[in-house]
């Protein structure tokens, strides 16, 4: 396979707004027909970089690269960038039909050629009944349709997705997401999306950044961000994870309580640097054999069937909080446990990350 | 059925209070349009349709479409000086709009009648303005700006600006700013956005704020008596005429029913508009906040 084409490129983009600084020196390659998606927590300056993107602001620094041009400082109609607002901002004077051509208006195509391109992708987004009506007569998720569509229409190099399913609720999030992905791969167009969800993340984009505090902590696959997270931050807001404090030694973490968790140990941590080891509930077996690398026992203190699989909170003399252990129902069906019991958890050195505290 | 009794008990003083001075005033009024002038003033109490006829005589006529003339300029003027003081104040920083708005209606707090006093001291042959043109090197002889049709109509506006920009500042300051962002977005430019998006979603304040001027206008009597110099340019100085200096009060009393019949068209007019345009702009304020 040829390496993807890169479309956009965020070259040391910074933004403060008086002395606040909401985007710190962001540099992002993203690349042709991608789902891309910002991720991070309120105030990590995801919304300011996408509308920067969208040119609703101005970088203070840094350069905004659309195919190798630089567009940091071409208005917002003179872009080939479209955002659909997590408000959605439907004209609410407009029929449905009429939102989707205003685009093309603009574009002053003729007339017989914006029909045909808007029905087109009323067709393609399931509108086509809806078309005389007005925003207000519509639900949610149709809502959601006509602001993709309308941004879609213009066929744009790049189509923003402030939270898009934000305003829906979570069982049409589950199946809106699904959907998102078919529609980016049928139209070919590359999509940014920004999110505060996590999950949300996982399951749609290609690739993602995390940000925090303006700054870009990783950007990878969601699948190299999951198993091997940049820092403690990135470890902890994606998805969930346990803690194990202490100090970093040669081969692993010393925890307080004087045990030792064996991993790779980075680099840049010298020997007695403050340290925090780190596994996925996924990656702990109950019953560890005595090969296992790491072993602690502990109590079992709540249980939490969740169907396919069974959550216990296990505490251990490791860290303050209550180790978190997800097994399948098919194990916990073999050894069955309960509240109050004395287990063991083990779990290998591989799966083991460590960051600096 | 304790609703309805209760709610009509909360009614009953608004409601005794426009009986008593509203719409039997008006009746009394209406009574006397349908009688004959006496001869000597005074009212001869034979039915006559003649009033009305009168009203559509060319010369009164004629002070009828002078009058709407001047109360559509008003109109016009202040909605254009309103509505871009009112937008200007919907995109100020959302602390300083309450004290903005504040300064906008301060005049109404000073008695409409000194108020147009003081346009007499401005626009006097030697007043204000004269003074501040000499002042700047000007020899020539002095504007002659009081009692001219120009000074009624500045004083008009003057005195019901206040109305139009709060009725346009309401749905100005409600509308979502993202609605106007995706406009530009989807390659609209700034002109075209506000005519194609921000000015369709904000027509029933200028329509609330010009049907209160034009009403206002039409009718009114103190502005052009004093503004204007006492010559009646408008309807409300020839009914104030009618009643006190000509004594024909059945010819005035047509002549104000006329009046009020052609308000009740603009505000008709206005209701219809308003109830259209409720619907959409319900959905224009929004709905996720980010």
């Amino acid at each position: 396979m040829s390496e993807p084409r890169t479309l956009l490129q965020i070259d040391h983009v910074s933004k403060n707004f008086g002395r606040v600084t909401a985007v710190d020196g962001i540099s992002l390659d993203i690349r042709e027909n991608e789902f891309f998606a910002l991720l991070g927590p309120s105030g990590c300056g995801k919304t300011t970089l996408l509308r920067m993107l969208a040119g609703f602001e101005t970088p203070n620094d840094g350069r905004i690269l659309l195919d190798g041009r630089d567009i940091a400082r071409t208005p917002p109609n003179k872009r080939p960038v479209n955002l659909m607002f997590q408000s959605y901002a439907l004209f609410p004077h407009m029929s449905v039909r009429a939102n989707v051509s205003y685009g093309l208006e603009m574009e002053r195509l003729p007339a017989a050629e914006i029909r045909a391109r808007v029905d087109a992708i009323l067709a393609t987004t399931e509108l086509v009944p809806f078309a005389d009506r007005k925003p207000e007569q519509l639900s949610g998720g149709q809502k959601q349709r006509v602001a993709l569509a309308r941004a879609l229409v213009k066929r744009p190099r790049l189509l923003l997705l402030d939270e898009p399913l934000g305003a829906l609720d979570k069982k049409l999030r589950g199946a809106m997401q699904l959907e998102l992905k078919r529609l980016q791969h049928e139209v070919g167009i590359t999509f940014v999306i920004v999110t505060h969800d996590q999950e949300e993340s996982l399951v749609m984009a290609d690739r993602m950044a995390v940000l925090k505090d303006g700054r870009l902590l990783q950007c990878d696959t969601p699948h190299a961000v999951y198993e091997y997270p940049a820092d403690r931050f990135v470890a902890d807001f994606i998805g969930v994870m346990n803690f194990v404090p202490g100090k970093a030694t040669a081969d692993g973490v010393l925890a307080a309580n004087g045990a030792r968790i064996t991993g790779k140990v980075p680099t840049m941590l010298s020997p007695g640097a403050a340290a925090v080891a780190s596994v996925r509930p996924e990656r702990i077996r109950l019953f560890p054999s005595v090969e296992t690398a790491n072993r602690i026992a502990g109590t079992v203190e709540a249980l939490a069937y969740q169907g396919l699989d069974l959550q216990l909170h296990v505490r251990t003399a490791l860290s303050p909080k209550p180790f978190l252990v997800r097994v399948t129902a098919d194990a916990a069906d073999r050894r069955p446990v309960s509240a109050g019991d004395t287990i063991e958890l083990g779990w290998d050195a591989a799966d083991v990350r460590i960051f600096k505290d | 059925m304790t609703q309805p009794s209760r709610s009509s008990l909360l009614m009953a003083p608004a409601l005794a209070w426009l009986t008593a001075l509203m719409v039997v005033p008006c009746a009394l009024v209406l009574a006397l349009a349908f009688f004959r002038r006496g001869t000597y003033g005074g009212v001869e109490y034979t039915f006559t349709l003649e009033n009305f006829g009168l009203v559509f005589d060319p010369l009164y006529a004629g002070i009828f479409l002078n009058s709407a003339r001047i109360a559509g300029t008003a109109t016009l003027i202040a909605v254009i000086i309103g509505y871009a003081a009112a937008y200007a104040i919907a995109a100020a920083p959302r602390r300083l709009q309450p004290v903005l708005l504040f300064f906008a209606v301060l005049p109404f707090w000073s008695n409409y009648l000194i108020r147009t006093y003081a346009w007499i001291v401005l626009l006097n042959r030697e007043g204000l303005i004269t003074q501040l043109l000499r002042w700047f090197g000007y020899t020539g002889e002095p504007p002659s700006m009081l009692y001219t049709e120009g000074a009624v109509i500045a004083g008009l506006v003057y005195n019901y600006l206040p109305f139009v920009i709060l009725a346009c500042y309401a749905p100005l300051s409600r509308l979502n700013p993202e609605l106007a962002e995706a406009s530009r977005d989807l390659g609209a430019s700034a002109v075209t956005t506000f005519r194609r998006v921000v000015l369709p979603l904000t027509v029933p304040g200028i329509a609330a704020g010009a049907v209160f001027v034009f009403v206002l206008s039409i009718g009114n009597f103190v502005t052009p008596a004093l503004l204007g110099g006492g010559r009646f340019q408008m309807i409300g100085n020839l009914v104030y005429d009618q009643f006190l200096t000509a004594n024909d009060w059945p010819f005035g009393a047509a002549l104000a029913m006329a009046l009020i019949a052609i308000m009740l068209l603009v505000l008709m007019a206005q209701a219809l508009l308003a109830d259209r345009a409720a619907g959409r702009a319900a959905e224009a304020r929004g709905g996720a906040d980010g």
